[in-house]
């Protein structure tokens, strides 16, 4: 008799805290999956050259066509890095799948050795699918002693194939942007500054 | 819909004791005791939020620095005012209030199903709004105090731009609100599911209910991506980590992903709850069953299941693919199907119906015509080539003002006069709650219509300052700010008026057509109610 109402009232309790737990659940999961997605981001933009991420290939497939592309050369250097960085040349023209090389100068000009590594960028960012390094001195970072002057090449070409996407088929020029950060292990840090804390943190 | 058999109107000595006051109202666990805390809450935050409005309207009805001297103050004001309205105004209001108060109430429930999870929910909200305050009086941007960062609080402006600690107060208060409505949302998810009274099937729920039920799932899925994203910026800020600078490998944009994943949803949070609300007062005040209750409840799911897959209509000059912005378009453009559902079926239960104007009536139809206005402007903004050109417009500010200032906030004050008879057994003067409505829509109309037509001509948000060419509009919606706040008062002096002349309101002070359990409860409701749980019979109504 007494067993009835207390097996009526703990059924739904039971039912009760599995909701909650499975609510729970998903709130949790939602959080990793909120966490999980700066790296699938980061890879995801890797892989499809989603908002201007240069793609890393090989030799071009495809011979040159006789289709060109205008690409401009946009060098910046952080506050915390005490470096000079210019492009051989402001900009070059690129047959479509035409294998390219331009040379960039960096030079140190603090008084402490330093380590620097670039950022890379193109524009319109629907170019970056389309626009693939086979060698670039960003892939690694660099150290310059002081007032020493270093030519880094950047090999890479314009996959043909630019001319077959709706959306960049009419474009004639672009632009690839570095940006050198002071690094540490391989990363860069904007945070960082030189090694004997000359380069303060600045706001900007 | 249904209705109830069995009359609970049972008035045993336990459903009268009451708590001493400490332990009532800081200690409680009673649903309509929270609800009651989470209204008056929300209400104080939002006097706040709108004396901080009042600020803006101020300064922007001329030209030229008026009462701020520094512009990064005004953004301050823009900022406390977007945060404390969406997450301390409209949250607390709709779901943590109305939603207390009546979904154990509409679906035969004794209590919440923990209610002292409740009580936690609550007063992480205080806390967060503690902190949000907080972070209005120390250092933000240099030289400023709090921060101006917009409610989205985009980086790079909140990490490098506000090296103060007012961003991370901000954050934190956005932490701690969160987690709050995660926990509240848990608590509404088990108590529809679990506690619905005998024979009330998912599909014999009143609208209401099913609202917050769908307005909770939202909340779940979405305020935890919010929660990771500014747990991100906040390790950007103070621990060095990369996620959103590009010096380390991160891109801001994907702040703008994971923060519109949530925010888009949030806007649903912020109207869904009001959806159901306006459907039971104007089917009330209709006297007729509403309209095609199964689509009205399923095309709330459809808002609510489509309101995530449309995030990027925020982000159209991000630089997406132009194959990726017409997915966006098209996904959000849907949208405004299921909510044509809605607006449509509303009118067709005042079809026919026997119509009266009462006050809640008026705020309920009030919100059908501005929303739908609201609505009409958010499919022009959801073109990707119109909205480049209108993107971080007054165009854009005025869309969404119709559809929350004047379609949330609206529903917050039909449903004041519709239930406050019940929430307090006391009865505010209809003139009072009609002569509020007049001003309010003829002030909110004065107020937001003109930002159209700055917006078009290319008035940018979040400046103090503007050429003269924008002078008069925005001379006009000032005079409507001031017509709305002239009905608050009216609102107040209604309220006052209420508890002085103690006019006790009937159980049932709506007649026929109101036929949700509530209203057979007594007026207010005994401090417990449902011991014996209502039987549902479906009455063939609809």
């Amino acid at each position: 008799m007494t067993d009835m109402p207390t097996k009526r009232s703990s059924t739904p309790n039971r039912k009760a805290s599995v909701t909650a737990l499975a609510c729970a659940g998903l709130a949790v999961g939602m959080v990793g999956l909120a966490f999980a997605s700066a790296p699938l981001y980061d890879m995801f933009c890797k892989a499809t050259g989603y908002d201007g991420t240069p793609r890393v290939g090989l030799a071009p497939t495809q011979v040159a066509v006789d289709d060109s592309m205008v690409v401009h050369f946009d060098t910046n250097v952080a506050s915390t890095l005490p470096w000079r960085f210019v492009a051989e040349t402001p900009k070059i023209e690129a047959r479509l799948g035409e294998t390219k090389t331009v040379f960039f100068r960096v030079k140190n000009t603090g008084t402490t050795p330093s380590t620097g590594i670039a950022t890379y960028n193109v524009q319109p960012g629907l170019m970056g699918s389309f626009f693939v390094k086979i060698q670039c001195f960003c892939f690694n970072e660099q150290t310059l002693q002081p007032g020493e002057t270093m030519d880094f090449p950047v090999v890479f070409y314009i996959d043909p194939t630019v001319r077959a996407d709706s959306n960049t088929a009419h474009l004639q020029e672009l632009t690839l942007s570095y940006t050198y950060f002071a690094s540490k292990n391989g990363q860069p840090s904007a945070a960082l500054a030189t090694t004997d804390g000359k380069g303060a943190k600045t706001n900007f | 819909m249904a209705t109830a058999t069995a009359q609970s109107g049972h008035h045993d000595a336990h459903a009268s004791h009451t708590p001493s006051f400490f332990a009532r109202w800081f200690l409680s666990t009673n649903h309509k005791d929270i609800g009651t805390l989470y209204l008056l809450f929300a209400f104080c935050a939002g006097i706040i939020g709108a004396f901080l409005s009042f600020g803006i309207r101020m300064e922007m009805e001329e030209p030229g620095l008026q009462y701020f001297s520094n512009p990064g103050t005004y953004n301050v004001f823009v900022t406390g005012h977007g945060l404390i309205m969406v997450f301390f105004m409209v949250m607390p209001a709709l779901i943590g209030g109305f939603g207390n108060w009546f979904v154990p109430l509409m679906i035969g429930a004794p209590d919440m199903a923990f209610p002292r999870m409740n009580n936690i929910s609550f007063w992480l909200t205080v806390a967060g709004f503690a902190s949000l305050v907080c972070s209005l009086f120390v250092e933000g941007a240099p030289g400023t105090s709090g921060a101006g960062t917009g409610w989205t609080v985009y980086p790079p402006l909140s990490t490098s731009g506000h090296p103060g600690p007012s961003v991370d107060f901000a954050i934190f208060a956005l932490h701690l609100s969160g987690a709050g409505s995660i926990l509240g949302a848990i608590n509404f998810i088990t108590t529809i599911l679990n506690m619905r009274a005998p024979g009330m099937t998912l599909h014999k729920m009143p609208l209401f209910a099913w609202a917050e039920l769908v307005t909770a799932f939202l909340l779940l899925l979405s305020l935890p991506v919010l929660a990771g994203a500014i747990t991100m910026l906040l390790t950007d800020r103070n621990f060095g980590t990369t996620f959103f600078d590009p010096a380390g490998g991160g891109d801001p944009v994907l702040y703008q992903h994971l923060f519109w994943f949530f925010g888009h949803p949030e806007v649903y949070i912020m109207i869904l709850p009001a959806f159901g609300i306006v459907s039971h007062i104007i089917s009330t005040f209709s006297r007729k069953p509403v309209f095609g209750y199964l689509a009205m409840a399923y095309a709330m799911v459809a808002i609510g299941v489509v309101g995530f897959v449309v995030w990027a209509h925020h982000m159209y000059t991000v630089g997406l693919s132009l194959q990726t912005q017409s997915y966006f378009v098209f996904a959000t453009m849907v949208i405004a199907v299921p909510t044509g559902v809605k607006i449509f079926s509303w009118i067709a239960t005042m079809w026919g119906g026997s119509i009266r104007f009462t006050a809640a009536m008026h705020w309920a139809v009030g919100f059908i015509f501005l929303f739908t206005v609201g609505g009409v402007t958010g499919v022009v903004l959801a073109n990707s080539a119109v909205d480049k050109y209108l993107h971080d417009t007054y165009y854009v500010v005025a869309h969404f003002h119709y559809v929350l200032s004047l379609g949330a906030v609206f529903i917050i004050f039909a449903g004041v006069y519709y239930w406050f008879p019940k929430m307090t057994g006391y009865v505010i003067p209809e003139w009072a709650g009609k002569l509020h409505f007049w001003l309010a829509f003829i002030g909110a109309n004065i107020l937001f219509f003109p930002m159209h037509f700055l917006g078009l001509a290319g008035m940018p948000r979040r400046y103090a300052d503007y050429p003269e060419a924008f002078a008069g509009w925005h001379k006009v919606s000032t005079w409507g700010g001031h017509i709305f706040a002239l009905g608050m008062v009216v609102f107040f002096i209604g309220v006052v008026l209420a508890f002085r002349s103690k006019v006790r309101a009937a159980d049932n002070p709506w007649g026929e057509g109101a036929t949700t359990l509530e209203w057979t409860l007594s007026s207010p409701p005994p401090f417990h109610q449902f011991e014996t749980l209502p039987t549902i019979v479906d009455d063939h109504g609809h």
